[in-house]
């Protein structure tokens, strides 16, 4: 059904067209202090003519982002099960402390005996991390987690070419893993190898084993790995990766279903980087800022980028180039200024609110999320893999098998339940796979609401008869189904003006 | 603890659900070793009052703008904000929604994206921008390796004016994917010779604007010298704000223009999160990194945005991407493309003149200080000054006077002794006639 109105709107679902399109008095949301009368000196880099710019009111942009805003959907909607990627709660403390003026209104390059208490909040961070992991040291300054994995494999490769090992050039990655995990093996100057993954979601540590050699310069493996599954050899991994001489770098990004429990050191790793904007709870931000800092064991630490923060007595510098005395191996420089500042406070404020204690209730609760629901929808879903599973689970599409329903349109029509979808097709060595995440700031109520939700769907598409309904969805959403290959195929990517024409109103564009 | 809301009955029935007697069941797979011998020395759980407590107190140990009159720049740039900005990224539904995976309930984030896309594109002067990188300094380590896929070259030449992180940061990065980067050293008087270096080896020349020391050039000359060579150019702007009033790159030939946009999408925070800036011609599109929100219409033919050209992608092509990035800058974008919204056009021409007369007045007021010299004789909100002593020692001294005078040179080239006596100076519309005669008087008593 098409439901259709006059104005194009549909209750509180209301279009909005681009604010280049707006019919607007083409003037400005700020005014300034007048301007002091100068003399210009700008030589003949001044600009001419218009940059094309509209002009809008304070309370017209106030209304096109607030409508803007009412078409995501976001973890303060609702429930937003998306594997690997652990939506959970955003705490309003943490974006209350980080606008403190004393953090939000300092300048990276300011008096170090100014900045005093920055340096102190960077190392409290890392003080937390360090105790956590148990590794010994941590580069803060990777900006986001593939940043970090780029981080630790470049420590790794200035270990090696420090000791004599620099034509080792292969990176062993499960097939299972994150597509962030060859790229960044790529951009380190490394070969990537696909090690297999056993009937049962784990590395297949034989195979990896024969894939060893003096040309292996790091393994990389996600653990808990995309399947939802803890590496039960990781220890044996680890042992089977120094016996060749290369060095194991985990992929944190699932690092929240094991915080708080052990020490990722006693796994014998040598590198992991940690997902700010995952386990310590920053947001998300419709696509980042996030924070990506990298522990580090004894051996790679040497090699750590700058900058890095020291204690000096009672108080803090920072060491700022490659060159410092003090960090005479550190491999350079990977970012400006010092890092995420503002996602560290932000974590801060959640680890801190936590404590040792909650951070081990929270990934409790995590693993205990996921497998309720894990148990549960097996009653009418296919789970890829035997559990327990840590915090998330993961099912195939067996469970859909002869119902003309895929995987995307089973996603697809938990949008009209009001639910984001779990993650589709990922992880790649589980056919039409769906990967649900639910993080510990559930409630039981609506990981139950969720659960009848999906268990109804199932119990539909089994009928056989739903296929072109599920085909259908969403049709509640504030857009049906977009034709990705249509904007591949042509792509539009920014406004253009209508030649010879003034641009068209709103009227016409909801008429559209 | 206030985040967890399962209560301990619910926990019990859920167990009972699954199966099993305890939560540490469920982690039968991790090793007993390694969860025997974890003991952390961490405190516990804290009330809202305590963090807050905890955290004030650190944050009140440094000296703020807020509380002293600064004219700190080199990259990072204090400007106000309007108030419904911050309120606007607040928003739940766009603070606390992941990257736009499914468009139709991410059409927000989506529309926002494209609106920052086309705003960038504008004002650079570009055709084709990306949904944002980490920050200017990485976004100009993806431009040199963009320019060596497109040029299939392995050689870059970056100049003396260039931020020195992104030199940094830059450099680092191409050491590993075998890309010969030189680094010309630093230039404040502006005397490096760029188009007598060009050769046809070299993929890219990277050069900033305003440059680091603050001067305005003309690249059209070197645009067509790397032109003629198969080279492209590369621009780098570290202050967006300027691009309100002077020639954008795009207009002098540029083929990729990357910045910060820190300087208007909210507080300096220390650096960071900022928010990279990436543009180039739509020819050199399928080897642009990061994300791209594109157009295109649903089911019922209605106008809609999807990430699109994902193939670059590193979920998609995995050792082959363009990039790794994945997270990337998605709620600094939107701050910035809120922030140029506010100011429109006529706004955004006004900001800019308004720095630069603020900086104008610093200028004179400083070239009258015995000792003082202005370095470029073209500049936008920010110059280098020479001074008749060490600069650190300067900044100290008006630190101790409770003025944020300037970045010393050193700070970032303490290997460079002809760089010890120069001081960068920044003014905005954030800095009143009365903060530049304390930092005058204040400069008189140190010099």
């Amino acid at each position: 059904m098409t439901i259709t109105t006059n104005s194009g709107n549909r209750g509180l679902q209301i279009e909005q067209p681009l604010i280049f399109e707006q019919n607007t008095k083409g003037d400005t949301a700020v005014d300034l202090p007048p301007i002091p009368q100068v003399r210009t000196r700008l030589g003949t880099m001044q600009r001419q003519g218009r940059i094309g710019l509209p002009g809008l009111s304070e309370p017209e942009v106030v209304r096109h982002y607030t409508r803007l805003s009412q078409k995501n959907y976001s973890i303060d909607t609702g429930f937003y099960p998306l594997g690997s990627c652990t939506m959970k709660h955003n705490p309003r403390l943490n974006e209350k402390m980080a606008r403190l003026p004393g953090f939000a209104e300092i300048h990276p390059f300011q008096p170090v005996s100014t900045i005093q208490g920055a340096f102190e909040l960077i190392d409290t961070c890392a003080a937390w991390l360090k105790e956590l992991t148990g590794m010994v040291a941590v580069a803060m300054s990777p900006a986001a987690g593939a940043h970090g994995e780029l981080c630790g494999l470049l420590c790794i490769r200035a270990a090696h070419e420090a000791n004599g090992q620099g034509h080792r050039k292969v990176v062993l990655v499960p097939e299972s893993a994150h597509g962030t995990n060859p790229a960044t093996a790529a951009l380190a100057g490394y070969t990537v190898e696909a090690v297999p993954a056993t009937e049962d979601g784990h590395v297949d540590l034989e195979a990896l084993k024969t894939k060893l050699s003096d040309q292996v310069a790091a393994v990389m493996i996600t653990n808990p790995n995309t399947c939802g599954l803890f590496e039960k050899d990781a220890i044996a991994i680890a042992e089977a990766v120094h016996a060749a001489g290369a060095y194991f770098y985990m992929d944190g990004a699932n690092y929240n279903a094991i915080v708080g429990r052990l020490k990722i050191a006693d796994l014998g790793v040598d590198a992991m980087h940690i997902n700010l904007h995952k386990t310590f709870s920053t947001p998300h931000g419709g696509g980042g800022p996030g924070a990506g800092p990298t522990v580090l064991s004894a051996k790679l630490a040497p090699f750590a980028p700058v900058p890095q923060v020291v204690k000096v007595g009672e108080g803090y510098d920072a060491v700022e180039h490659a060159g410092d005395p003090r960090s005479p191996q550190a491999f350079g420089r990977m970012k400006g200024y010092h890092g995420q500042f503002g996602v560290f406070v932000r974590a801060v404020s959640y680890m801190m609110a936590l404590g040792a204690d909650g951070l081990y209730q929270a990934s409790g609760d995590a693993v205990l999320n996921a497998n309720y629901i894990m148990a549960r929808l097996s009653a009418e879903l296919t789970p890829a893999f035997a559990g327990p599973c840590m915090h998330e689970c993961v099912f195939d599409d067996r469970f859909l098998k002869g119902t003309g329903v895929s995987t995307l349109d089973f996603a697809k029509a938990l949008i009209d339940e009001g639910f984001h979808p779990p993650t589709m097709y990922f992880p790649l060595v589980v056919h039409g796979a769906l990967l649900i995440e639910p993080t510990e700031t559930e409630s039981k109520a609506s990981l139950d609401q969720f659960i009848e939700a999906v268990l109804a769907l199932a119990q539909k598409a089994k009928t056989g008869t739903a296929a072109d309904e599920f085909r259908a969805r969403p049709l509640l959403a504030p857009r049906r189904r977009l034709d990705e290959t249509k904007a591949a195929r042509k792509p539009v990517l920014r406004w253009k003006p209508i030649e010879g024409g003034a641009a068209p109103t709103v009227a016409r564009q909801a008429a559209e | 603890m206030r985040y967890l809301p399962l209560s301990d009955t619910n926990r019990r029935d859920m167990l009972a659900a699954i199966g099993v007697g305890s939560v540490d069941e469920l982690f039968r797979d991790l090793p007993k070793s390694a969860l025997a011998s974890a003991k952390f020395k961490l405190p516990n759980t804290a009330s809202e009052i305590e963090v807050e407590r905890a955290l004030s107190k650190m944050a009140a140990k440094n000296l703020d703008c807020t509380k002293a009159p600064a004219f700190l720049g080199a990259g990072n740039y204090r400007h106000h904000t309007p108030a419904s900005l911050d309120y606007l990224i607040q928003r739940g539904e766009f603070l606390t929604a992941y990257t736009p995976y499914q468009p139709e309930i991410s059409q927000g984030t989506l529309q926002a994206i494209f609106e920052f896309q086309t705003q960038v594109a504008l004002i650079t002067g570009m055709e084709v921008a990306n949904a944002s990188m980490y920050d200017g300094a990485t976004a100009c380590a993806e431009a040199v390796a963009m320019a060596a896929r497109v040029t299939k070259r392995s050689k870059a030449l970056v100049s003396g004016t260039v931020h020195p992180h992104y030199r940094d940061v830059t450099a680092t990065a191409m050491r590993f994917l075998d890309v010969d980067v030189d680094l010309l050293a630093p230039d404040p008087y502006g005397i490096e010779d760029l188009i007598g270096r060009i050769d046809n080896e070299l993929a890219c020349v990277v050069v900033q604007t305003p440059g680091f020391f603050g001067s305005l050039k003309d690249y059209t000359a070197l645009a067509d010298a790397c032109h003629a060579a198969g080279a492209l150019l590369v621009v780098c702007v570290t202050e967006p704000v300027a691009l309100g009033l002077i020639t954008p790159p795009g207009h002098i030939g540029a083929d990729i223009v990357v910045g910060e946009g820190q300087s208007l999408a909210g507080p300096m925070s220390f650096g960071g999160p900022g928010v990279g800036l990436f543009a180039t011609r739509e020819k050199f599109l399928r080897q642009m990194p990061g994300r791209l929100a594109g157009e295109t219409t649903d089911e019922e033919g209605r106008r809609g945005w999807v990430l699109t050209l994902s193939t670059r992608e590193q979920h998609i092509r995995r050792e082959k991407a363009t990039s790794n990035i994945c997270t990337n800058s998605g709620l600094i974008a939107l701050a910035f493309s809120i922030h140029m919204t506010l100011l429109g056009e006529a706004g955004f021409v006004r900001l800019a003149e308004l720095n630069h007369a603020n900086t104008v007045l610093l200028a004179e007021r400083l070239e009258k200080v015995k000792g003082v010299k202005v370095i470029p004789s073209t500049f936008f909100n920010e110059f280098a000054v020479a001074l008749p002593k060490p600069a650190a020692d300067v900044v100290e001294a008006l630190a101790k006077r409770g003025i944020l005078g300037g970045v010393p040179a050193s700070r970032f080239y303490p290997t460079y002794p002809e760089l010890q006596d120069v001081l960068l100076l920044s003014a905005t519309e954030t800095n009143t006639e009365s903060d530049m005669d304390a930092l005058v008087a204040a400069l008189k008593e140190v010099l």
